[in-house]
């Protein structure tokens, strides 16, 4: 009964002849990632997986408590006052930092990387949305190189802007820009032909129409954009970090899995994962203060 | 009476996308337009009037002929006109009241004066109660009246009216064309309102002018009353079911059916 009340009893008794899916779907989330989560602690908990290849919700979790601290004052610290190894090989983090400031380094590329890609593509997107010389030359470059593999230019970003953080930076700003740019272009073609023509007609110049009507109504695709193009940014992390990065999401995964240390691996993606989505959170709720309007219009 | 605004043997060929001699929408179009005028422009589908009201306008200028306001010649779109479109053409990130204010807000009237005449103009068409609403949140009929305060409140001289009530239901429309009947009466402004309704047409124009496609020009003008005769008895279904207006209803369609026949 309770089981045919959450996932539906197939007949779909209150809209039987409605569009088909219609629905809260958020309890079946919820059990699903129960029924995940529950089935990778009962596989580890019976053993039926080595811990090498799945290791243990509780292991995780431990290395998370674990490799949350890193200080090296407080290492000195306990060093100082004699504790024992154990205890001070407590407080290590995970190469040589701790996860917060792992986060820290990753948040801060894949920030910035968007920030750029904000001030640049929106601009751009919009201008090639308006304007033929600027879609004639932007739209060649941005259509080749959007379905290239950032991996693939990797090496190239390397050569040029050396191993720093602002080849990082580039990278991940690259992979942002695209479906950034793309999404502002076709934002601005989303207003109607009577609401430009209706502004005209109250007297409104060729700028106050780009302004007051063309950029409000390209409003909803850009933060759709904005979505589409940090979910960009948190792939092509890894890569990003993958060379000569001593701190970061992206290489405290690439380390571990040099050590074969799973545990670490897992909790690198479940981190990535759970900013990513909290993130994508935060950025729908702006959606609904910003453009409350979008897809009722 | 001096005409406000006048079409002379205006002409609209749109160049053909695949070479060719193009698609002539109007030809010889001539209309003047006299003070406190309500002139219906009735014809099938592609018979040109839209193509008419944005040449009108000033969206299109037009491939002939000119349109004088004032005898001076429009160059483009300006506020002396304003323009009702079907739908679509109001801004749904601006509440009832802004789109309401937004001509006077562009042109830099203080929050306070646009804001009092914006207020005025919403009363006019009903809506007083409901400045602070979104635009999706109103219905199609009311989304509409919004779209008449909004085009008068720029005080213009002509109410350029595209099929304004082509989207809304059947009882909604026979009461927005009493409503709208109101407006005029109360405002005064010139109105060129099309339509493909018959009855609509015949109810609400001083003057009726019928158009034929292929191209574009207009048949048949007729001097009508009808409307007046609704202010003085206040019955609109009276008046449609009126015996003069029937024989007129007719002869306008036998009009139309005779010209889809003779293609």
């Amino acid at each position: 009964m309770a089981l045919s009340r959450i996932f539906g009893n197939g007949q779909e008794t209150k809209d039987p002849y409605g569009a088909p899916g219609t629905g809260k779907s958020t309890l079946i989330s919820v059990v699903t990632i129960v029924v995940i989560l529950g089935t990778w602690w009962l596989v580890t908990e019976l053993e039926l997986i080595r811990a090498l290849f799945v290791p243990p919700p509780g292991l995780v979790f431990s290395k998370f408590l674990k490799i949350s601290c890193y200080d090296h004052y407080m290492e000195t610290l306990l060093v100082f006052i004699g504790a024992r190894d154990e205890v001070v090989a407590e407080c290590l983090g995970f190469s040589e930092n701790a996860l917060h400031q792992h986060i820290l380094w990753s948040l801060y590329r894949v920030f910035s990387s968007f920030f750029l890609a904000l001030v640049t593509a929106i601009p751009i997107g919009i201008a090639m949305g308006v304007n033929r010389f600027a879609r004639g030359v932007f739209d060649p470059p941005i259509e080749f190189y959007r379905p290239i593999p950032p991996l693939a230019y990797l090496p190239l970003t390397i050569i040029w802007f050396g191993i720093g953080d602002f080849a990082k930076i580039i990278l991940i700003y690259l992979a942002c820009f695209a479906p950034l740019a793309i999404s502002a272009r076709a934002g601005v073609r989303s207003c109607s032909i009577e609401q430009i023509h209706a502004a005209y007609s109250m007297g409104a110049s060729r700028h106050q129409v780009m302004w007051h009507v063309v950029l409000k109504a390209a409003l909803p695709e850009i933060l759709t954009g904005m979505r589409i193009s940090i979910a960009f940014g948190w792939t092509t992390l890894v890569a990003a970090e993958m060379v000569a990065a001593k701190a970061g999401i992206g290489v405290m995964v690439l380390n571990a899995a040099r050590f074969l240390a799973t545990d670490i691996v897992f909790l690198g993606i479940v981190v990535i994962g759970l900013i990513a989505f909290f993130f994508d959170v935060l950025m729908r709720r702006m959606e609904r203060l910003l453009v409350p309007w979008k897809g009722k219009a | 009476m001096p005409a406000v605004m006048s079409l002379k043997d205006v002409g609209m060929v749109f160049p053909a996308a695949t070479g060719g001699g193009g698609v002539t929408a109007l030809e010889g179009i001539n209309l003047q337009f006299e003070p406190e005028e309500f002139v219906v422009a009735l014809g099938a589908s592609g018979c040109g009037k839209t193509t008419l009201l944005n040449v009108m306008a000033g969206f299109l200028p037009p491939t002939s002929g000119a349109i004088l306001l004032h005898d001076s010649p429009i160059t483009g779109p300006g506020r002396d006109r304003g323009v009702v479109f079907q739908k679509h053409a109001l801004f749904p990130w601006l509440n009832v009241l802004e789109n309401t204010a937004f001509g006077l807000k562009i042109q830099g009237v203080g929050a306070k004066d646009r804001t009092a005449i914006a207020e005025e103009n919403l009363n006019l068409v009903g809506l007083s109660e409901f400045g602070g609403h979104p635009i999706y949140q109103l219905s199609g009929g009311m989304q509409q009246r919004v779209g008449l305060a909004r085009a008068l409140t720029t005080n213009p001289e002509i109410l350029l009216m595209d099929e304004p009530l082509g989207a809304l239901d059947a009882f909604t429309r026979e009461n927005m064309q009493e409503l709208v009947l109101q407006v005029w009466r109360r405002t005064k402004k010139i109105v060129f309102f099309i339509t493909h309704s018959v009855e609509e047409a015949l109810f609400m124009a001083t003057r009726l002018i019928v158009m034929s496609p292929r191209p574009g020009r207009i048949t048949h003008e007729y001097k009508l009353d009808f409307c007046q005769r609704y202010f003085e008895l206040g019955d609109a279904r009276k008046i449609k079911s009126h015996a003069d207006f029937i024989k007129i209803r007719e002869e306008v369609l036998s009009i139309i059916y005779g010209e889809e026949i003779e293609e």
